[in-house]
């Protein structure tokens, strides 16, 4: 099973840099990802500020585009790693060995092609 | 939200950890079977109190240290009653002859080694194949007898039997907890690559209805075969491993119809392929690449799937530099069967006589004999070069040979087709 963890730091724009030693830190803990044979990519994000969002109403609208940084929202995605394990306790006990501060990680499964049922299935062969 | 199970929480830290526990006591008792007894005590222990105390903060160096007890208990045993009647308490005994201090350190250092020792030991020539397979799924990747009978179809007493028999024989060879060196490490090397290799392979081969364990074997192939290039980052062959597993499973999704019958490369939806194990598997062969000497066997067969990779569309598949691949893949590991694949690939890059003409020089191969492919592939190129009748009589002859009905059925109609046009 693939699952996806995506880290939600609570750190203000202006400090979204982390220090030398949270990098070794976490540096540290990706190594033991990869010794473990479970990691399969892992990236970390630029602040939101220099983001953007791109928004869907009703249909046929056009969508709106809104430059970060997002005053309103409450998390934003600081990095994500997909990972490999036999279930989600074991995704989420990687999880939780995370070096993290005041931070969340959330754990999310990967869609396989099987967990869809068969007429999605259908849909993506004619795609 | 109710707080995590206590016991799948044991369970789930014991399939992380096991594997660093037992390698970790294997060195310092010099017998993977005990090491194994006492890691399960540990975990014994863990669903004892675990449920009470709850799940520690560091629960893998806890089981390691409840581990690390019982040995100790065992070592007091040992010496206290002196010199008992069962050889496996007298080796260990011999092996303990250390300090109590040393021992923890020893047992708070980096396991890399300790691992990889135990990866060699599981794959041990002294075993058979089924037994390297067994042992290496229960003590590097934590399955459960049960799981494993499961993945291989057969009963769990017989995997329980080949696990006992498996450490006997590691125990009465005296097979050293450590990681081969030198030209050892060369002859041993492949032992474990083949391990893995014949793990993905059961997966792969399962179909679709078969149970989740089953088709979790490529994964955890892939999964050791990453461990592997962790701890022996200088084995090119390692890395050629692990970028064919990436590769080859990279085509999962794309490789079944929705009939479950097999879709052939050729002809498979390239969009359905995994864009991230592809990029990991090329990234592999890079590395393989990247180290002293040329690729071996693996390496090869890597290089191979990624020429298939590259090509976006099937048409664009660099079939002259496969071609050559398969050519060093056959002068390294001489089979008619590579030497099959090779006029396959000599016929799409240089047009159906030259497939032809080595398809002739091997068809007498008693390897080949009943061998499917040999007429299937025959009658193709003899179908491209417009002898029609020939072709049609090999499809026939290749119809035969499968108990598979789609694929009889396929061969049959090529028959007929080229029959029309003989």
């Amino acid at each position: 099973m693939r699952f996806m963890m995506f880290m939600y730091p609570e750190i203000a724009e202006e400090e979204w840099s982390p220090s030398a030693e949270a990098v070794a830190e976490m540096s540290r803990y990706n190594e033991e990802l990869r010794k473990a044979g479970i990691l399969l990519a892992l990236d970390g994000l630029h602040p939101p500020g220099e983001g953007a969002r791109v928004k869907f109403s009703s249909s046929g609208e056009a969508p709106t585009v809104t430059d970060g940084p997002f005053a309103e929202a409450k998390e934003v995605v600081g990095g994500y790693w997909v990972i490999q394990t036999r279930s989600k306790e074991e995704a989420v006990e990687w999880a939780k060995r995370c070096p993290g501060e005041n931070c969340t990680i959330e754990v999310r499964r990967v869609f396989e092609m099987e967990d869809f049922p068969k007429d999605v299935q259908e849909a993506v062969e004619q795609g | 939200m109710a707080a995590a199970d206590p016991r799948s929480a044991v369970e789930t830290v014991w399939r992380i950890e096991s594997a660093r526990v037992i390698a970790g006591l294997a060195r310092m008792v010099g017998d993977v079977g005990l090491a194994e007894d006492l890691a399960q005590d540990a975990l014994v222990a863990a669903l004892e109190h675990w449920p009470e105390s709850g799940v520690p903060d560091n629960p893998g160096a806890w089981l390691t240290a409840a581990a690390k007890n019982r040995a100790i208990d065992l070592l007091r045993r040992e010496k206290t009653y002196e010199r008992k009647q069962e050889e496996l308490a007298r080796e260990v005994g011999a092996r303990f002859a250390i300090e109590r201090s040393e021992f923890d350190a020893a047992l708070a250092e980096e396991v890399g080694d300790d691992l990889l020792g135990l990866i060699f030991a599981c794959c041990h020539p002294l075993l058979s194949e089924n037994a390297r397979v067994a042992l290496t799924l229960r003590l590097l990747g934590g399955l459960t007898t049960a799981e494993i009978a499961a993945a291989f179809l057969v009963s769990e007493a017989t995997i329980a039997q080949r696990l006992v028999r498996a450490k006997r024989t590691l125990r009465e060879g005296r097979v050293p907890l450590e990681v081969p060196q030198g030209e050892e490490l060369t002859e041993r090397l492949p032992s474990v690559l083949g391990v893995i290799y014949l793990i993905f392979n059961e997966g792969y081969a399962a179909s679709a209805g078969e149970s989740w364990i089953r088709r979790d074997l490529c994964e955890e192939a892939q999964r050791l075969g990453r461990v592997l290039t962790e701890l022996a980052p200088g084995e090119p062959e390692a890395h050629g491993l692990i970028a064919l597993l990436e590769i080859q499973a990279s085509r999962s999704a794309a490789r079944v119809g929705p009939g479950g019958e097999a879709v052939l490369l050729g002809d498979q939806d390239r969009s359905r392929w995994d864009p991230l194990l592809i990029v990991r598997g090329l990234a592999a062969l890079k590395r393989a690449e990247g180290l002293p000497g040329p690729l071996g066997p693996y390496g090869l067969q890597a290089a191979i799937a990624a020429c298939h990779a590259r090509a976006l569309r099937a048409e664009d598949t660099d079939w002259v530099r496969i071609a050559a691949l398969y050519d060093a893949l056959s002068q390294l590991t001489p089979s008619p069967v590579v030497d099959l694949n090779r006029a396959v690939a000599l016929g799409m890059a240089f047009g159906p006589a030259a497939g032809l003409e080595l398809v002739d020089q091997i068809a007498g191969e008693p390897a080949l004999a009943s061998y499917r492919l040999l007429p299937s592939v025959r009658g193709d190129l003899l179908g491209k070069l417009g002898r029609d009748a020939e072709a049609a009589a090999e499809f026939r002859r290749a119809a035969a040979m499968t108990e598979n009905v789609p694929e009889r059925e396929l061969l049959l109609r090529r028959a007929a087709e080229h029959g029309r046009r003989g």
